[in-house]
């Protein structure tokens, strides 16, 4: 009975737990209910993905409509894969959040942000779950609508402004891609991907198939932050509290990455997108000038928050890569690359809210000599950077190694060139902190400083560790990425 | 007066044609315009203009409310017992032209997403309103250079 109804109970259960969240009013409780909720969701996604993995996707008729006339859910190896990540940060980042969320959001807010924090998580595992495009949109809406209002939860007074500057920017992207689903429809008259898929004519198709198309994929690259669409993200990361910034940046832009590839390969066909037209070209140069602009923008930034923003621009730029390579090995790579860097930007964002709670900045400045004080915290950080950089034995070598064999399969030698060159930005900017920390003389309140608390420095520990474990150890992360990969291409070219 | 220009190629689609002006209306105010407020109007003002491109490509020329109309529902409920007369009722019931019913719910539901999206805005414009003591974006951004 349940494990009939998982792929809309784990969508309804953290929806349910937001308003009970609110009408419940008290902080611990609100606590304790969401923290179950998306453990409970955490686990429920496993068992999805187990099932997926031995006998194929799971399809589920909301209401026991057929589609395309009812709303479909499907649950295929990569949206499995998508939504076991996502609710498995979620689940760590609650555990890791009380002291965090106790020193940046007043009292009083508590409950509201675990309230909004769930409703977030509902619109991320919705994008992933739904078959329906309009479905997308709405789900789309209610993640970005939730998480403007964590962003705007800073203590800092340009946080509100910061959440408004991506309200402008992601209504207009969230706006394009309704007009888009519209265009879709008013050609196919369904909703339904598989049934768009089917009744769409994309080699002699009308001209609107290419004005959708052009409209959905701005929309998303608004959302996904890709390099020259990206201004709204370094604010919104920077002056959000510590706990948003883990979740919002290790989730929301890698599931737009998601809608992505499922609206590529899913619908509009890899033949129309990079045979027909040049979008692979031009994802490779968007990602590779956003790389090294990005890059190069975190090397000088002194907030440390920003820069992993700005490292976060450029980390999407190698996952766009990975899918402009159109062979399977590319598209593998983009793919586990969501998953590591999902991984490895949550753990050093953890690191970051450590140092926030126990030196109250995240000024680089202010971080000198930290590493005597705080040397748990500091070691996090130099096993998560170099995870960051993608050095072997760390998960973010795995997905490198992945690129860089899919960039020689398909003969582009100078964009391996240039990959190992913004590599080594990647090292200055990690660097520069781990020299702060570690050889720089300690300030005096660097020195009245205790380590973090263990509550905190384990789920820090836990994510940070797991770069390592899935850089060893590949089976279920480049294993499932290929196994989603396969099924994609496969579905592509019948 | 519509039925004249509904072949007509320019014409025929005026109300696209005012779909993209009201859209391209409001994206301009949200880059053009400094103060705030004007901002999200104009993001309502482009978001609207979608849910008439919405309402436009369900609306089928001379067609109506997809009701089945009271009087065959009764008719066709009395002469159930004739087979013959249901082929007869059903052709009837056939020959009407009825409009897409489906883009104006999606449009309810894109109604309250905008809706939500201008309360939160508004919101955090009362929000930036305390902190800074203007909504000009020019004159926050120089406040936050002076900080």
């Amino acid at each position: 009975m349940i494990q009939n109804n998982l792929p809309v109970l784990m969508i309804v259960l953290p929806m349910i737990t937001a308003p009970l969240c609110v009408l419940v009013g008290s902080r611990r409780a609100a606590y304790v209910m969401s923290l179950v909720a998306s453990i409970a969701t955490f686990a429920m996604a496993i068992s999805m993905l187990v099932t997926v993995t031995q006998s194929g996707p799971i399809h589920y008729d909301i209401g026991g409509w057929k589609p395309p006339y009812g709303i479909e859910y499907v649950v295929d190896a990569l949206s499995g894969f998508v939504m076991m990540f996502v609710s498995g940060i979620a689940a760590i980042t609650l555990i890791y959040a009380p002291p965090s969320v106790e020193k940046e959001i007043p009292q009083s807010k508590h409950y509201l942000f675990y309230a909004t924090f769930m409703l977030c998580l509902t619109g991320l595992l919705g994008m992933c779950a739904t078959g329906d495009l309009f479905n997308v949109f709405v789900f789309l809406e209610i993640s970005s609508l939730s998480s403007y209002a964590l962003i705007s939860l800073g203590k800092s007074r340009r946080a509100p402004l910061a959440a408004l500057q991506y309200l402008i920017l992601g209504s207009v992207g969230a706006t394009f891609i309704l007009i888009g689903i519209g265009l879709l429809y008013q050609m196919t008259g369904t909703l339904n991907m598989a049934d768009i898929a089917s009744r769409i004519n994309t080699v002699n198709g009308p001209r609107t198939l290419l004005v959708a198309f052009a409209f959905l994929t701005i929309g998303l690259f608004v959302k996904m932050a890709v390099f020259p669409l990206h201004t709204w993200l370094p604010n919104a990361y920077t002056y959000a509290p510590s706990v948003v910034t883990i979740f919002v940046a290790a989730t929301a832009t890698k599931v737009s990455v998601y809608a992505f590839i499922r609206l590529v390969y899913g619908i509009i066909t890899p033949e129309f997108a990079f045979g027909m037209l040049p979008l692979d070209s031009a994802l490779r140069v968007l990602s590779l000038v956003g790389i090294f602009a990005a890059s190069l923008a975190a090397i000088f930034q002194d907030d440390v928050k920003r820069l992993l923003a700005y490292s976060s621009v450029a980390q999407l730029g190698y996952m766009l890569l990975g899918v402009s390579m159109v062979n399977e090995t590319g598209l593998t790579a983009g793919i586990v690359h969501m998953f590591n860097h999902a991984l490895i930007k949550g753990g050093l964002f953890m690191v970051v809210g450590c140092f926030a709670l126990r030196l109250g900045s995240v000024q680089l400045s202010d971080w000198k000599g930290a590493a005597r004080t705080m040397p748990w915290t500091s070691f996090a950080w130099a096993v998560g950077g170099l995870g960051l950089i993608g050095v072997p034995v760390t998960a973010g070598f795995i997905s490198k190694w992945l690129l860089l064999t899919s960039v020689f399969e398909s003969g582009r030698w100078p964009v391996a060139v240039m990959m190992l060159i913004s590599s080594l930005l990647a090292v200055i900017y990690v660097w520069r902190v781990v020299e702060t920390l570690y050889f720089a003389e300690p300030s005096a309140l660097v020195l009245k400083a205790k380590e973090a608390p263990l509550r905190m420095l384990i789920p820090t520990y836990c994510l940070v560790g797991a770069t390592i474990v899935f850089g060893v150890w590949t089976t279920y992360s480049a294993g499932l990425a290929l196994n989603a990969a396969v099924a994609l291409m496969g579905a592509a070219t019948p | 007066m519509s039925l004249e220009f509904s072949g007509h190629p320019f014409y025929g689609l005026y109300n696209y044609w005012i779909v993209v002006f009201l859209m391209m209306t409001g994206f301009y105010i949200v880059i053009a315009r400094g103060n705030l407020i004007k901002k999200v109007l104009g993001l309502n003002i482009f978001q609207t203009s979608v849910f008439l491109l919405y309402i436009t490509m369900g609306k089928i020329h001379g067609a109506t409310a997809p009701i089945i109309p009271p009087r065959l529902v009764a008719e066709h409920g009395l002469a159930a017992e004739a087979t013959d007369h249901v082929v007869q009722q059903t052709e009837t019931i056939e020959a009407i032209v009825y409009s897409n019913p489906l883009p104006s719910v999606l449009m309810l539901t894109a109604i309250v997403v905008g809706v939500a999206t201008t309360a939160t805005a508004l919101a955090l414009i009362v929000r930036i309103r305390e902190d800074y003591g203007t909504i000009e974006e020019d004159e926050i951004l120089e406040l936050d250079r002076a900080s």
